[in-house]
């Protein structure tokens, strides 16, 4: 079953074509990974699945339903979420007020019932403690649930923003370069994380990233672009001996 | 509701109470004269007003310096509609009609409110400030030249409905819902979008309608704080919600740290009181402003509190904490 296709969509920035005519079809509880080249355009792609860019051409279909013209908060309630290639948490707020806050659409009080704190309210919130702490927990950040999130540690910065994007209750979940800026270690537990949420939480992955061993190491699909057209896709092993992508990343 | 939040609730209350009945006891014994309770009434009134840009200025984090014009509007739309009221002649208590007239005023504010952030709020940071001081210009010029409420020369005749007692409370009531706000699903979703625009929306955060939310709210209470103003002052002139009163706002928001209910509240009381205090020297007042602000910028930036809140419970907590501390050491030696 398809979650979520594109097709030919393209994205012009006044003269220059950023993404040429590109497709992607996600089936449901796939791992896929989209690599390239620096300024090959996976970012683009990534704002215009996500709303943040409304292709100039082509048509993008998440859950059956047409998602362009949709604000990114529309598609996020359609169900697919994401997360930053550099790290964009609410800085001043919480770990566990940052999960909080993904979770908005789920807490079920009007704005006065908020401000005269109505039983309701009480409800609605412990439920909402509740279910994030759970989040938390599954990420392991229990402990870290009153931290400011600007004082985490790197890792643990990357592990809330994925339990933040997971909050909203997603089918598809798009992870920008999660591993960048992390060491060995943590790129290996990460994709552990990436492995074990895709199974618990049955939901779709797409993920760019510039690590190779990560990328080769999880997902089952791969998707090659450069200059903003696709040049090659298939499992990891097909991809390492394609001599288009030795190509655009060796150069001839 | 757990038993730490019934704690911290009844201690505001008796706190809260207790400051009242200290008030009560002063006006009634006449310790405080007339000149000492206007002030007071000033300071709830500023209060108000500063807690309300706080919505803007520090949940949100926009500039916003065109709060004079809303305050403006409600001042004069609550004036309005009690005058026509009380010459109704219907026999209601004055009570009823100040709250009828508070509520006229925060609404006709808010919907401008709406009016106005719906377009302005696609700019950000000083561009909006300038358009909002723009649009609080307008509301003033507007009324300097609005016959029906006296143009320049004033609205006169405003029946004074407002004394210490009940605007205390309608400042307590206020701080208590825009505390409650800003620790709500609905508040949580506007400081998101201080905290980091896009990811707000990218979790899920309608952040155009949460935008649009806070600048009607402010402008609401603002709206209620220009009614509490009118009906106390009785008498309405336009030149007094110029930009220097928005500005003076802004600087009482700031001085109490952007964000912070409570620094509001304790740099609106510093802010109301100390020029009072200087009347002979009124003309420095400005002088003392932007030297207060000057020193504050350069020792304390985030301002009184910062972001944080100031809490009683936790204070007095601290406080027998210290004094266990001290027994125990106390106790020590003497063994």
């Amino acid at each position: 079953m398809t979650v979520l296709s594109a097709k030919n969509i393209t994205m012009q920035f006044g003269g220059l074509t950023a993404v040429d005519q590109f497709n992607l079809e996600l089936s449901a509880n796939e791992l896929v990974g989209l690599i390239g080249p620096n300024g090959a355009g996976k970012t683009t792609i990534f704002n215009m699945l996500t709303g943040v860019y409304v292709p100039t051409m082509g048509e993008i279909v998440l859950n059956d339903q047409s998602i362009i013209k949709k604000t990114p908060h529309e598609i996020v309630k359609l169900g697919a979420s994401r997360t930053f290639q550099n790290i964009r948490l609410f800085k001043d707020l919480t770990a566990v007020e940052n999960v909080k806050i993904a979770y908005h659409n789920f807490i079920d009080y009007n704005m006065v019932q908020g401000m005269f704190r109505t039983k309701k309210f009480w409800d609605e919130e412990k439920k909402a403690q509740e279910e994030c702490m759970k989040l938390l927990d599954i990420f392991d950040m229990g402990e870290y649930a009153d931290t400011l999130a600007k004082n985490l540690p790197y890792g643990q910065q990357r592990k809330l923003e994925i339990a933040r994007a997971l909050a909203s209750d997603p089918k598809v979940l798009m992870l920008d370069e999660p591993a960048a800026g992390m060491n060995p270690n943590e790129t290996a537990e990460l994709m552990e994380t990436i492995h074990f949420i895709r199974n618990k939480f049955d939901i779709t992955v797409l993920l760019i990233e510039h690590d190779m061993k990560l990328v080769m190491g999880i997902c089952e699909r791969i998707i090659v672009v450069d200059y903003g057209k696709t040049i090659a896709e298939g499992t990891p092993d097909e991809i390492k001996n394609n001599p288009d992508v030795i190509r655009a990343y060796l150069g001839d | 509701m757990d038993h730490n939040k019934k704690k911290a609730y009844l201690v505001n209350t008796v706190a809260v109470v207790a400051l009242y009945l200290v008030f009560f006891l002063l006006i009634q014994t006449k310790t405080m004269n007339n000149y000492f309770v206007g002030i007071a009434i000033m300071t709830c009134i500023m209060i108000i007003m500063a807690m309300s840009l706080n919505i803007v200025a520090g949940f949100l984090g926009e500039m916003a310096l065109g709060h004079a014009g809303f305050m403006a509007i409600g001042a004069y739309a609550s004036a309005s509609f009690s005058m026509v009221l009380i010459d109704s002649g219907l026999p209601l208590p004055h009570l009823v009609i100040l709250i009828l007239a508070m509520t006229v005023g925060g609404i006709v504010a808010g919907i401008f409110g709406f009016l106005i952030g719906t377009p302005t709020l696609r700019l950000r940071g000083d561009y909006l400030g300038i358009v909002t001081i723009g649009f609080s210009e307008i509301i003033r010029i507007f009324f300097i030249n609005f016959g029906p409420t006296g143009g320049a020369a004033g609205l006169k005749g405003i029946t004074r409905l407002v004394n210490f007692h009940n605007v205390y409370w309608v400042t307590i009531v206020i701080t208590f819902l825009i505390f409650t706000l800003g620790r709500s699903k609905h508040g949580r979703a506007i400081i998101s979008i201080r905290e980091d625009e896009i990811a707000s929306e990218a979790a899920g955060i309608p952040t155009t309608r949460y935008k649009v939310l806070a600048f009607s709210l402010a402008a609401f209470f603002a709206g209620v704080g220009g009614a509490l103003y009118a009906h106390y002052q009785s008498f309405l002139e336009p030149s007094k919600f110029g930009f220097m009163f928005s500005i003076e706002m802004f600087v009482i928001v700031v001085l109490g740290g952007l964000g912070s209910l409570t620094g509001s509240i304790i740099s609106a009381i510093v802010l109301t009181v100390l020029p009072e205090m200087l009347r002979s020297f009124a003309e420095y007042r400005l002088l003392v402003y932007s030297l207060v602000l000057i020193i504050m910028m350069i020792f304390r930036p985030q301002g009184i509190f910062g972001r944080s809140e100031f809490s009683l419970t936790a204070f007095i907590e601290s406080l027998i904490q210290r004094k266990n501390v001290k027994n125990s050491i106390g106790g020590g030696e003497a063994s």
